[in-house]
């Protein structure tokens, strides 16, 4: 049992800097509670891959990750035969041919690591929608029995069933295999109210009258069509800069000069200098 | 009467979810009911993120989900209805939110001065949902036929007209007007009155089934996702989201396209790499190398219909095209009404969206008499630009081919066509409305290929054919 109730999911998670509003601790709860992974999708930087930071940190579990990338493949996800190994062995003793398929010449990847531990272990799958179609089908055995089979070696079944998390930042749509597999839980940009506990959790230093006047502010950021809204991490780099800066508030002037902090597309930065009344950029 | 149990309304629930679209496969509707049996039942949020966990798997279902999830759990259940009033089940410190008023008899006035209050302040405390509650018992009711009674989000909305407020609530919340400060708190005014409208509209919702059945109100509750959404009937605010869809879509778009282009059989051995990775396993070549394929990148001419009729459409279709550059050699844009000119330049890397349609409609010479005119269009196209389109080009026209009873031209756009590699017509009308009234759709669709493109998931669907 990974937790006791969605009260408690939160109070821990609350205990390692991550405030969940009931979306994210009555799904993190389920996950623990039946056994599923949990899909997480949204923008970047609204916290998906520090979720699963965090419920390792609030469980004392370990933190096995499989950062996901184009042309990422079996021999990197889940095992490799040692090839050289094989060969040398092969080489110094020619009736070797049977036995060169043992646990002695596998290489695990992560995917197998996870499974296989026999300590409490977070699984993180991070940016799952980048990887190749192919994975995902090689996730789905992993995913729904927990186990993984090697042709050579048989059927490796979790000693203890991990507590996986996937992320996915949406740049394609993820299988309905999958999806059917997993628990979803849709991340989105917090309520101003929310953002702002957020950014005085993890920038201690700040002023609350600021970190309120700063999460209005993206919030009205987010209104405005822009390329790309700030996210989360973007209030939080704000913060830190504004605190670096030694503002005690947050006026034109103040948001004129940091503005490239939380917009990076330059026609985003016209347009909110344009609609808020900034004074202009040269 | 047995009351119905647990297990009818989660069979109810799942099944109208299936009814307004949401696809809940057997094995989703297990692992809800499973989630069911480890979670504190009385815990209503508690309750809607575990069925949105395991029921909903994509975003654009999640404020239909909502809609019904209130249907068929609502809040609170009303009490007894007399003829005179309803009561309300109230909890026993439902007025603690609410000091001080009596929500049933209190004045207009005073009611105002306390929606005034709650909108300066957090839309989820539970203050803000009941006083929604009790206002939608109060102004919500209207009589629609004799003996009968109906319940309106508008009667309540007009009562207390919470749009007038705003003027008052600046005031109290700044010193001066004008600037950023100003800005910060008009939107969080209008998201707090948005959010007061949706508790107003969802609690007449929760009474109109109460009185007439879950059933025939979750039929019309649902409306469809974004991507579902016709061009044609879009609204204002559709609009805007659509908008900020495109570059997301783009993205997911240009993914796609890439990943396509890579599963096509690779290209050649590159020998000088695959000898080089032998070395690694000694001299044996275990793992071939093969060079990267050369990517194929059409050309493409947009000609797109600027006329009111299809402005959203055009508008939205040439942003993606445009968002799509990298997907495309080169994309020239050309725009049209009665007369044809090009706008390639207006969407320069880095432009801003709205610019781009506000300054289309000013910059460029596209209306004479204002009336769309195809045929004459494409005769001035193939004239005035002879070298736009070549043999590596894909024609793509947008437009409802309406041409308002003029000569088509169908010969002209003919040969266009025969110049360019391919030629594609996207058409937002149903396609059952092609040649209807003034619409010549049929006689150009047997020149170029034409498409029916309505909403977002077509055009989807069209571009990934494209590239």
């Amino acid at each position: 049992m990974w937790f006791a109730s969605p009260d408690e999911v939160r109070e821990r998670l609350t205990a390692v800097d991550y405030l969940a509003d009931d979306g994210i601790s009555t799904s993190v709860f389920l996950a623990g509670a039946l056994g599923k992974p949990l899909l997480t999708e949204g923008p970047a930087g609204v916290g998906k891959t520090q979720l699963a930071k965090a419920v390792a940190e609030a469980t004392g579990a370990r933190l096995i990750r499989l950062q996901c990338y184009e042309g990422l493949d079996e021999a990197r996800a889940l095992y490799e035969w040692n090839y050289k190994k094989q060969l040398l062995r092969i080489q110094a003793d020619d009736d070797a041919w049977d036995d060169i398929f043992s646990e002695e010449f596998l290489l695990e990847r992560p995917l197998l690591k996870a499974i296989r531990s026999d300590e409490p272990t977070v699984l993180l799958i991070d940016e799952t929608d980048k990887a190749d179609v192919e994975v995902e089908g090689l996730l789905l055995e992993i995913l729904s029995d927990y186990q993984i089979t090697i042709p050579e070696l048989g059927t490796i079944s979790a000693a203890r069933k991990p507590y996986v998390v996937l992320t996915s930042n949406a740049t394609r749509e993820l299988s309905e295999a999958l999806k059917r597999r997993c628990l979803y839980l849709h991340l989105d940009y917090p309520t101003p109210e929310r953002e702002r506990d957020i950014v005085l959790a993890q920038v201690p230093g700040l002023p609350g009258s600021i970190a309120e006047q700063l999460a209005r502010t993206v919030a009205t950021l987010r209104g405005l069509e822009l390329k790309k809204s700030p996210s989360i991490a973007e209030t939080i780099d704000w913060a830190h800069t504004l605190l670096a800066l030694g503002r005690t508030e947050l006026d034109e002037a103040a948001i004129g000069e940091t503005l490239g902090v939380v917009l990076k597309h330059n026609s985003d930065q016209v347009r909110a200098a344009k609609e808020l009344g900034l004074p202009a950029r040269s | 009467m047995t009351p119905p149990s647990l297990v009818d309304r989660h069979i109810g629930f799942i099944h109208a979810l299936r009814q307004a679209g949401l696809p809940v496969s057997l094995a989703e509707g297990l692992d809800a009911a499973n989630a069911l049996t480890v979670i504190d039942l009385a815990e209503r949020e508690t309750l809607r993120e575990a069925y949105a966990a395991t029921l909903v798997k994509r975003r654009t279902h999640r404020p239909g989900f909502d809609a019904l999830f209130d249907l068929w759990f609502p809040p609170v259940v009303s009490g007894s209805y007399d003829s005179y009033g309803s009561r309300e089940d109230a909890a026993p410190d439902e007025d603690k939110g609410n000091l001080g008023i009596d929500l049933e008899r209190a004045e207009l006035p005073e009611l105002r001065d306390r929606l005034a209050e709650l909108l300066m302040g957090d839309p989820g405390d539970p203050a803000f949902r009941e006083f929604a509650r009790a206002m939608v018992g109060r102004f919500g009711r209207v009589q629609a036929a004799a003996g009968r009674q109906s319940w309106f989000s508008y009667a309540v909305l007009r009562a207390l007209s919470p749009d007038t407020l705003v003027a008052r609530l600046l005031d109290r919340t700044l010193e001066a007007r004008g600037g950023l400060p100003e800005k910060v708190a008009r939107q969080q005014i209008r998201r707090n009155i948005a959010a007061f409208q949706e508790a107003v509209a969802s609690d007449v919702r929760r009474r109109i089934a109460e009185e007439s059945g879950i059933e025939k109100i979750a039929r019309t509750t649902v409306k469809p996702p974004i991507d579902k959404i016709d061009f044609l009937r879009v609204t204002h605010a559709e609009l805007a989201q659509l908008r900020r869809e495109v570059h997301p879509l783009a993205r997911r778009l240009a993914t796609r396209l890439t990943i396509k282009h890579k599963l096509g059989h690779r290209g050649r051995l590159d020998f000088r790499r695959t000898v080089r990775a032998s070395l690694s396993t000694g001299g044996v070549p275990l793992t071939t190398r093969l060079r990267p394929k050369r990517p194929h990148k059409p050309e493409l001419v947009v000609l797109c219909d600027a006329s009111d009729s299809v402005a959203t459409f055009s508008h939205f279709t040439l942003l993606l095209t445009f968002a799509l550059r990298e997907q495309f050699t080169k994309v020239r844009a050309f725009a049209f009404v009665d007369v044809v000119d090009e706008i390639t330049k207006l969407f320069s890397p880095g432009a801003d969206v709205l610019d781009v349609i506000s300054r289309m409609a000013k910059e460029a010479d596209i209306i004479r008499f204002g009336r769309t005119n195809y045929g004459q269009v494409f005769e001035r196209f193939a004239e005035r630009y002879p070298d736009a389109i070549g043999p590596k080009t894909s024609l793509l026209i947008l437009g409802d081919a309406r041409s308002n009873y003029q000569a088509p031209a169908v010969d002209t756009l003919k040969r266009l066509a025969g110049e360019a590699r391919h030629a594609y017509w996207l058409n937002p009308e149903p396609r059952r409305q092609w040649d209807t009234g003034d619409s010549v759709a049929m006689a150009y669709g047997a020149v170029v290929p034409m498409y029916e493109c309505r909403n977002v998931a077509q055009l989807a669907e069209f571009i990934e054919t494209l590239a």
